[in-house]
């Protein structure tokens, strides 16, 4: 169903990259976006891709889900496994209320009215709105906005979560509330999450890997595991050393580009 | 529950729902229907007012015979009249027929026409610029083709308001399609919409706004060309209301004449109010309508 590139795998929640590579345009115009991407995540991991502008992060997360084909390489997903996206913007149907939204991957999959109705209520429960199932997404704040696309992603009832930098845009304590929350349903639902930001901390935060892609072409740099228990705090000591050590290596590639 | 899996998760559901609360206060407040409905009247009826005192003035002023420009007492007198007769149902129901099936026939045209040229690059290419240039082309300079083609029938008028409405409805399909967000496409194809689930789903609704406005155009143009053709192809075992303001001219009747023109204004108008308040419903559904309530 995604892409000629997947081919199943039985374990459902994991996720394998080999040697992807992407190629935008054709002839001189060519650029390389990805270059030979190989990565394992284990099925229940937490992934935080992070890198500076052209990286290809939102590339990568492209090709997983399906929504692109990669130029070369494998991606490997678990059988029938169909990744939910998330992105930066909660990309939620202004014409239908938060309810009707978190309904339509339900509807989609041919599932009957009853059980629908019962699965958006379980899922407005855990994303702690369900006194707002009859508003309509511009009625809601931002951070709001983004647990509804959570929940709608959740209907997918997929094992694999890609993340596509989507607390950007929100101001720190409901990013704060958000990252809580994220890392809650994460372990409740033992899912696969593959998390792309450039805000270092907020990788540090929610991480068991950091990864680190350069720019231009985008190729895994660096890696390191985050050996902090959960739950963590953003403004612990522990995530400030990692997110600090992994700036360093961040800026060391940034300024590659500017000789 | 929430927390079982994680021992002493530092959020508290109260502190959740509490910024939540915090976060969308202030940004509902609804003006009661009544003020609302007042404040949208108003105008409407001052302007209206306006407009028959400034036609009494130039009846008083002497500008010309009462028989050629009457007054408004005598044409609202005359209206009433003309109310009680069965030649204005008739003639209404002739016409709206007329209009019904004109129109419907332009929004299947215009919306199969609008959808082809949306998806089929070639095509485009090809007459997408032509559709417009349609448009421009006054509906009454196609009826003297219209009456060679199917002589003075009701497939004459039929032709000529689907050749004005169509490319309006088509015109308002091809936009909303166009900028439909493509974020929302993307997030579509991901929950599983593919084929024609993504265009029921996603492209259909998300380009109803522009195609309600197509529509809206739409209707003004096939009104047009109907009253046109009403009053060139006149018909006269159904005396349809243009007809009859044909028939009011031949015998000199001014108060008939403007009593009649009055039905046609409240008729385009009547209809072109209920696109308005689509168009509204579907503004307030997204949350697009601005502080005025327009």
């Amino acid at each position: 169903m995604t892409s000629t590139t997947t081919t199943p795998r039985s374990a459902t929640g994991s996720v394998a990259l080999r040697g992807v590579t992407k190629v935008y345009g054709q002839g001189e115009q060519a650029v390389l976006a990805l270059d030979g991407v190989s990565l394992d995540v284990a099925p229940g991991e937490f992934v935080c891709l992070v890198g500076a502008s052209g990286c290809g992060k939102s590339t990568l997360l492209n090709l997983v889900a399906g929504l692109d084909r990669a130029s070369g390489g494998r991606i490997e997903l678990g059988e029938g496994v169909n990744p939910g996206l998330m992105f930066q913007e909660p990309a939620l149907f202004p014409w239908l209320t938060v309810e009707a939204n978190v309904e339509v991957p339900l509807k989609l999959r041919g599932l009957p009215r009853n059980e629908r109705k019962a699965r958006v209520a379980e899922l407005l429960r855990t994303v702690h709105l369900s006194d707002f199932g009859r508003k309509r997404p511009h009625q809601l704040s931002g951070g709001m906005r983004q647990r509804v696309a959570l929940a709608r992603t959740l209907a997918l009832d997929t094992p694999v979560l890609l993340m596509d930098e989507p607390f950007g845009a929100l101001d720190a304590m409901t990013r704060d509330i958000l990252h809580d929350e994220l890392e809650r349903i994460w372990s409740e639902r033992r899912l696969t999450v593959l998390f792309v930001t450039h805000n270092v901390r907020e990788a540090a935060r929610l991480a068991d890997r950091i990864i680190l892609l350069s720019s231009r072409p985008g190729r895994i740099i660096y890696s390191t595991e985050v050996d902090v228990p959960r739950p963590r705090r953003i403004d612990s000591p522990e995530i400030a050393a990692i997110a600090a050590e992994v700036t360093d290596r961040l800026r060391t590639e940034v300024g590659r580009h500017g000789q | 529950m929430a927390s079982d899996t994680l021992a002493g998760t530092p959020r508290t559901d109260a502190e959740i729902s509490g910024l939540d609360a915090l976060e969308i206060a202030g940004r509902e407040k609804a003006p009661s229907r009544l003020r609302r409905l007042w404040s949208a009247t108003w105008p409407k009826l001052a302007a209206l007012a306006l407009a028959i005192a400034l036609w009494q003035a130039v009846v008083w002023s002497g500008w010309k015979d009462p028989w050629a420009l009457p007054g408004p007492a005598p044409v609202f007198a005359d209206l009433g009249h003309y109310a009680l007769t069965s030649a204005l149902w008739e003639g209404l129901a002739t016409t709206a027929r007329r209009a019904a099936v004109g129109f419907a026939a332009a929004v299947a045209v215009g919306l199969l026409l609008g959808l082809a040229v949306a998806r089929v690059k070639v095509l485009r290419a090809a007459i997408g610029s032509m559709i417009t240039a349609l448009q421009t082309m006054p509906s009454i300079a196609w009826f003297p083709l219209a009456i060679l083609l199917f002589q003075l029938s009701e497939q004459a008028i039929f032709f000529v308001v689907v050749l004005g409405a169509a490319p309006s409805v088509a015109n308002g399909v091809i936009h909303g399609v166009d900028y439909v967000p493509p974020l929302l496409v993307r997030a579509g194809r991901n929950l599983g919409a593919r084929g024609l689930n993504l265009y029921r789903y996603v492209i259909a609704p998300a380009a109803l706004p522009a195609i309600v406005a197509g529509l809206k155009q739409g209707w003004a143009f096939a009104w047009r060309s109907l009253m046109a053709g009403e009053l060139l192809v006149v018909i006269a075992t159904r005396t349809s209301i243009g007809a009859q303001l044909t028939y009011a001219r031949e015998l000199s009747e001014a108060t008939r004449l403007m009593a009649i023109m009055i039905v046609i204004l409240v008729v385009g108008i009547a209809v072109d109010a209920a696109f308005g308040a689509a168009d509204k419903a579907i503004r307030r559904r997204w949350g697009v309508l601005d502080q005025a309530g327009n």
